[in-house]
């Protein structure tokens, strides 16, 4: 199942087929994202399957009394009343709730597109019903995934959608898409602080006050790909221009990125010369410690995995293994780069069926970055990073070395990766 | 609003019920969904999943594929993989957009069946059922399509015990258990229905006499099995020493007169209230000699509910029973809509809470007496 990336074609190497469902999947779920909205009460209408993960991962994040279902049964599918049943139910949620939510995130799923629920009338009578409370349209459709935006990208612009237009602070900046909040001393964010803005995070907001002044900000800054609808639905909305600054580990891109920011914000740019020496020192003595360790990677780690594993071959690390399905398209440069570099880098699906029937163990230590990597290799050695989980820069690269180096020294029980509640995320659903 | 839950997780959904029976057996399951549900199975509603390869797969249907009922997408994808992994049997799953469709599976079945000659089935899952429902039919089509006439007929008791996963049952030792107390009593068991049996076993089911179904899951494989091949059925769980001895009773007298049995009877009691499965619900009042009421938000059957246990569907439903309770058996996850004043015995179930208390599960079957004596009844 593996396939030297010498042989392999970008940005799909493999063939879809039935799909494994990996059970250390790395990404978020819906309803972690949702949860972001400080105060906010979720409400998900489907069919007792698609409740069943949902409900648990609220039970799991001890954050049941922020969320509540409405069950579609059969008899519902068939009498055609999908508006009322999600009205009905909605409202009577909203009733028994012991405070009045600020805002609610319903979520509908495939069975209503597929009926042809009218959402929005759902969303209209909601509003008119409840003024005191914003509603925000938000979805569970894997089914969609191929259509149009799929939802992890529908998810991350609805996460938005509640902010309302407001005077613009010319200090403030929002970095908007993330799950994680930035690392405090990585560039991006020394750079917006030590020029005397305020970052602005909808992981960090304590209450929906602080969300609704994300509103106020005069930039709205996108590290992950996924967040791009967010950026250009912020720009029509809130007349807040999108910066799109992809995560990467490349060091001239990133002082690239840093001189487009700067620019944006009419500020100097920073003088990166320190730091950049910082990330090789720290790079020279994970080296000195890793060796040539295989290091495997896999894609939820970080959108721009190619761009991690080119980072590590530079400077001698021996990275062996890569699991995705597919690349993003800011990936063809490096997947060239890799295939003259090292053309048997392995690449292994994430999903194939064919999966299921891989060892899950090393035939010697190896380290892992991404926790399907850390299954399929079957190691204790791991970095539980997901989606960079806020690093970014040279100071990023400096953190990540240093992730390296603790997960190298430490063995880490894997069952962590796949209990929701000790990790704090899971699958996505 | 009957369908209404305010604050308390849904039970694990047919889908998983039927991939949670057939687990163990060597198959290849393919669920006809876009991506959730199998995530919803591996996350939360397979304890065995690290421990066990089984071979459960999703299909990716995606909005076109279902929009113009294009079926060959999954036909093809699922004879690539089964030449590939060569499974003892494969399994289709339904799931809610494939219901919208009308998605013929047992057609589809037939014709995997012809290109592969690998025994197939097709189970209409809708994810709108509880798990029970999901399992029911798992078994019921294994005890229609998999179990093959008996090579011998033995006059003495032989069971086959159906209805067992770790949604029920957990991963704690109780489906062993389940063996044991019976093999114990000298009393052969052919085939656990579907934990530490082989697919073999399960197909040499009709050379047992008498099936003891565990949950409802198994009374539909159950009655299969009585028209197939003339095999009575008793319904119970063996919960401690003086019930399991009632049933191993019943189990005889059902050998000899061929009439079917649930074990047991509730004693309304509004004080005592227990919520879980119908059958290992009503087993363990018996066991415990406790009257209560006996409450089942999941699936089950007019045979069981006659006893006495009473079918809810939603919070709304439970809660005038809880409010007149002072002790409450259940799933942890039950706390927050139980008076603060009622006892809460935790009584961790996989179906509900996944695999946030599995560790603290109980193992009834083997542990009744420490149960009783930790909780004082």
């Amino acid at each position: 199942m593996a396939l030297p990336i010498g042989e392999a074609t970008f940005p799909q190497p493999f063939k879809t087929g039935l799909a494994y469902s990996v059970l250390s999947c790395g990404g978020w779920p819906l309803v972690h994202v949702g949860m972001l909205v400080p105060e906010a009460h979720l409400i998900f209408v489907c069919p007792q399957n698609c409740l069943r993960g949902v409900t648990l991962v609220a039970a799991q994040m001890q954050a049941a009394d922020r969320f509540s279902t409405v069950a579609v049964l059969e008899a519902d599918v068939i009498d055609g009343d999908m508006e009322a049943l999600t009205i009905d139910g909605v409202a009577e949620i909203i009733a028994h709730l012991p405070k009045r939510p600020p805002a609610v995130l319903v979520f509908t799923n495939c069975i209503h597109h597929f009926v042809g629920t009218d959402l929005e009338v759902v969303y209209a009578t909601l509003r008119e019903k409840y003024p005191d409370i914003q509603f925000t349209d938000c979805y569970m459709n894997p089914i969609m995934r191929q259509s149009g935006l799929n939802p992890e990208q529908t998810m991350r612009k609805q996460l938005y959608s509640l902010l309302k237009p407001q005077a613009k602070d010319q200090h403030s900046v929002n970095i908007i898409g993330n799950n994680f909040p930035m690392d405090a001393s990585n560039d991006l964010m020394q750079l917006l602080t030590k020029n005397g803005f305020t970052p602005r995070e909808v992981t960090t907001c304590q209450n929906y006050d602080q969300y609704q002044a994300m509103a106020s900000s005069v930039l709205n800054i996108i590290t992950l790909p996924v967040a791009l609808a967010a950026g250009k639905m912020l720009a029509e909305e809130l007349d807040q221009p999108p910066l799109f600054l992809p995560l990467t580990f490349d060091a001239t891109e990133i002082s690239t990125q840093l001189q487009q920011l700067s620019a944006a914000l009419d500020i100097a740019p920073p003088d990166v010369t320190s730091v950049k020496a910082q990330s090789e020192a720290a790079l020279a003595a994970a080296l000195a410690d890793i060796g040539q360790t295989p290091i495997a990677i896999s894609f939820s780690a970080c959108p721009r995995p190619l761009s991690l594993a080119k980072l590590l071959l530079d400077h001698g690390f021996n990275v062996t293994k890569i699991f995705a399905d597919m690349f993003i398209s800011l990936e063809a440069a490096d997947f060239a780069a890799l295939q003259k570099m090292k053309p048997d880098l392995e690449l292994y699906p994430l999903t194939q069926a064919t999966m299921r029937q891989l060892p899950r163990t090393s035939t010697e230590p190896t380290l892992a970055i991404g926790a399907e990597a850390a299954y399929y290799t079957g190691t204790g050695h791991y970095v539980d990073l997901i989606e960079g989980s806020g690093l970014f820069g040279f100071n990023g690269i400096v953190r990540l070395a240093q992730l390296l180096q603790q997960a190298h020294r430490t063995v880490q029980d894997q069952r962590n990766l796949i209990q929701i509640a000790n990790r704090g995320r899971g699958c996505l659903l | 609003m009957r369908q209404v839950a305010q604050i308390t997780p849904a039970y694990t959904g047919d889908v998983s019920g039927v991939c949670s029976a057939l687990y163990e057996l060597g198959g290849m399951i393919v669920i006809h969904d876009a991506a959730g549900c199998g995530a919803t199975y591996s996350a939360f509603d397979e304890p065995r999943w690290y421990s066990h390869d089984g071979l459960v797969f999703v299909s990716g249907l995606t909005e076109n594929q279902a929009i113009l009922g294009d079926d060959q997408q999954l036909i093809n994808d699922t004879i690539e993989s089964a030449q590939a992994l060569q499974p003892k049997f494969i399994a289709l799953v339904g799931s809610p957009i494939p219901m919208i469709t009308a998605v013929d599976f047992p057609a589809i079945a037939r014709e995997l069946e012809t290109a592969t000659g690998i025994p197939t089935m097709g189970f209409e899952a809708t994810g709108m059922h509880s798990y029970i429902a999901g399992a029911a039919r798992a078994f019921a089509g294994l005890a229609e399509k998999m179990v093959r006439e008996p090579d011998t007929k033995t006059p003495a008791l032989r069971l086959n015990i159906l209805g067992v996963t770790p949604l029920d049952f957990g991963i704690n030792g109780s489906a062993q258990g389940l063996r044991q107390v019976f093999e114990a009593q000298g009393i052969p068991v052919q085939a656990v229905w579907a934990m530490g049996a082989s697919l073999a076993d399960i197909e040499a089911s009709a050379n047992a006499s008498v099936n003891l179904v565990v949950s409802a899951a198994g009374l539909k494989a159950a009655r299969v099995l009585q028209q197939r091949f003339d095999m009575p059925y008793v319904v119970g769980v063996p919960y401690g020493p003086q019930h399991t001895a009632k049933l191993i009773a019943a189990l005889q007298q059902t050998l000899g007169d061929r009439q079917n049995r649930v074990v047991g009877k509730v004693q309304r009691d509004p004080k005592t209230v227990i919520i879980g499965e119908s059958v290992t619900a009503l087993s363990l009042v018996q066991a415990l000699n406790l009257p209560a009421t006996v409450l089942c938000p999941v699936t089950s059957d007019a045979e069981i509910l006659s006893q006495g246990v009473i079918k809810t569907n939603s919070e709304a439903d439970l809660l005038p029973y809880l409010k007149a309770a002072t002790t409450i058996i259940a799933d942890p996850l039950y706390q927050p809509i139980c008076p603060k004043a009622a006892r809460l015995v935790p009584l961790p179930h996989v179906a509900f809470s996944g695999n946030t208390y599995q560790t603290t599960m109980p193992a009834l079957i083997t542990g009744f007496e420490q149960f009783q004596k930790q909780f004082g009844f």
